[in-house]
């Protein structure tokens, strides 16, 4: 592509973005941080400017922030025209055209499609019909939570208990709520980080008063005569009687709406290149369309060239950050989206933070505090190095292990920590589960697999 | 006014939480919760705190009295 071009099409192109919320609006501000002139339109579904969600499952449940006040703060102005309240239904790649659910086209010279995930519904949609049975994943779901919480109810259930789970179960039981929490796996977060951190976030619920029940799926949701839920009955013929039912099983890739369209878009997301650029569906990276946030997937060179897809919000921001620039930027001025895979949470009390891909890790080392005192570090080791790291309020030394990954330190750890323990001398399983069992919510999802293995092992997603 | 921080930056310093505490609370030891939306009247606290923050975790906008027209008038 000719200089000449860049140069008009950062001056008086336009760029569509698809999806206004955390990607979508730092894309926009990155877009015009770096001197793009031209037309630039955001495209939402929900009826409101973008707006944060961490705070969705925490302050706004404990009554600390409304839920319906969490936008996001502005890092400068980006003169856009917006679109919200209207679902982007289709795409023309040929004609380089969005449509949109009120009949109406845009065009554009450089897409960016934003369209994150949304939460997985209860699978039976009569049951799901049933008042009282939520999910949470927008403002509205969070305003409709707290609302309900606020009024008392007897009990709430939580079904599935990966981080939004665990995150909504805590809020109850700090608010003074009886609350019960079923999960599939042997504890909650094994997706995530395994069965040995699994079991202290096991310990932490039921020490502060959650009835959890492990090993378990909910088999149906039961409602009264005038349709609001009543019980919840589970696969071990248990029967628990809740009025608030939260449905907690991970979520589902907004790429429906690019069925048809050419993309390699599907459930697992739509995959691109290490510079946000999408595949078509031959595998032929596009020029035009790039991709960013919880939709996106795309190779990692610190984890095998694996295909990552993050449902982590520093991910969106950087992933918007470098897609915005690779959009107005020629060939050698682009830049590769490697970010440091990095989320946090917090529950019971506790500050959970991660950096690297834990559920890559088959091994584990607490290379400092203890779980016993659910302050420790715990290392993920893969094929002899270090590719992740988990914190228990000891989130200081993040950064640290953050630097080992980089670097592709050794595994078994080998350095010496402060405040290393006799149970920490020694790697055990980390405690995944078996990649062929279907979990919910993996906060990553590994789809590929490495050139740099010896033996080529097929991963399939962690859906 | 709204603010958001970035929890991973977020090293749990408590600043924030000591010089604007209807804004910023320590959630146990060292997790941090937050109200996006603070009052008005918090202005110069969350001013004070965005400042004070060692890693530049806090984002704001709306600070600024005179800046106010950097809120949103782009929103249709």
């Amino acid at each position: 592509m000719s200089a000449d071009h860049v140069e008009r099409l950062r001056r008086e192109g336009r760029i569509v973005i698809v999806g206004a919320s955390l990607a979508g609006l730092r894309a926009a501000e990155t877009l015009r941080a770096e001197g793009f002139a031209g037309d630039l339109t955001l495209i939402g579904d929900e009826p409101c400017e973008p707006y944060d969600r961490p705070p969705l499952s925490k302050s706004a449940l404990l009554g600390m922030a409304s839920p319906l006040r969490t936008e996001l703060p502005r890092r400068r102005e980006i003169d856009a025209k917006w679109r919200l309240g209207v679902a982007a239904t289709g795409l023309d790649l040929a004609a380089k055209r969005v449509r949109l659910a009120d009949g109406d086209e845009v065009e554009y010279d450089r897409l960016l499609i934003a369209t994150g995930v949304r939460a997985r519904p209860w699978f039976n949609e009569e049951e799901a019909r049933l008042d009282g049975v939520c999910v949470l994943r927008t403002r509205q779901d969070a305003a409709d939570l707290a609302r309900r919480l606020k009024a008392g109810p007897r009990r709430v259930f939580v079904i599935g208990a990966g981080f939004a789970g665990s995150e909504v179960a805590s809020a109850c039981r700090e608010t003074g709520l009886p609350v019960s929490m079923a999960e599939r796996a042997a504890a909650p977060l094994v997706g995530a980080l395994g069965g040995v951190v699994g079991a202290v976030a096991a310990d932490l619920a039921t020490e502060h008063g959650v009835d959890l029940r492990t090993h378990v799926t909910v088999t149906a949701l039961e409602g009264d005569t005038v349709g609001r839920v009543r019980a919840v009955h589970l696969s071990d013929e248990s029967v628990v009687e809740a009025d608030v039912v939260v449905v907690s099983l991970g979520s589902l890739r907004n790429t429906e709406w690019l069925a048809g369209s050419g993309l390699g878009a599907g459930p697992r997301g739509i995959a691109c290149d290490a510079g946000c650029r999408a595949f078509d569906f031959r595998g032929i990276v596009t020029d035009d369309v790039f991709v960013a946030g919880d939709v996106a997937r795309s190779p990692h060179a610190l984890f095998g060239y694996q295909f990552l897809s993050l449902e982590h919000w520093g991910n969106a921001v950087a992933q918007a950050e470098t897609a915005a620039h690779n959009m107005i930027c020629d060939g050698a001025d682009r830049r590769p989206h490697l970010w440091m895979p990095a989320f946090w949470s917090s529950m019971f009390g506790v500050n959970i933070k991660s950096v690297g891909v834990p559920p890559m890790g088959e091994q584990l080392m607490i290379t400092q505090g203890s779980l016993a005192e659910r302050r420790f570090v715990g290392v993920y080791g893969h094929q002899g190095r270090i590719v992740a790291a988990v914190t228990f309020d000891n989130a200081r030394w993040l950064e640290f292990y953050q630097r080992q990954i980089e670097r592709g330190a050794p595994f078994p750890v080998e350095f010496s920590t402060p405040d290393r323990r006799p149970e920490g001398r020694q790697p055990v399983p980390a405690g995944f589960p078996d990649p062929s069992l279907p979990t919910h919510g993996p906060m990553v999802t590994l789809t590929g697999y490495s050139p740099a293995d010896q033996q080529l092992v097929f991963h399939p997603a962690r859906h | 006014m709204r603010l958001v921080v970035d929890l991973n930056k977020c090293q749990g310093y408590a600043q924030c939480a000591f010089l604007a505490p209807d804004v910023f609370a320590m959630h146990g030891e060292e997790a941090l919760i937050y109200d996006p939306c603070p009052q008005e009247e918090q202005r110069e606290r969350v001013a004070r705190a965005v400042a004070a923050c060692p890693v530049r975790a806090i984002t704001a906008d709306g600070l600024h009295r005179a800046g106010g027209t950097q809120e949103a008038s782009d929103v249709r």
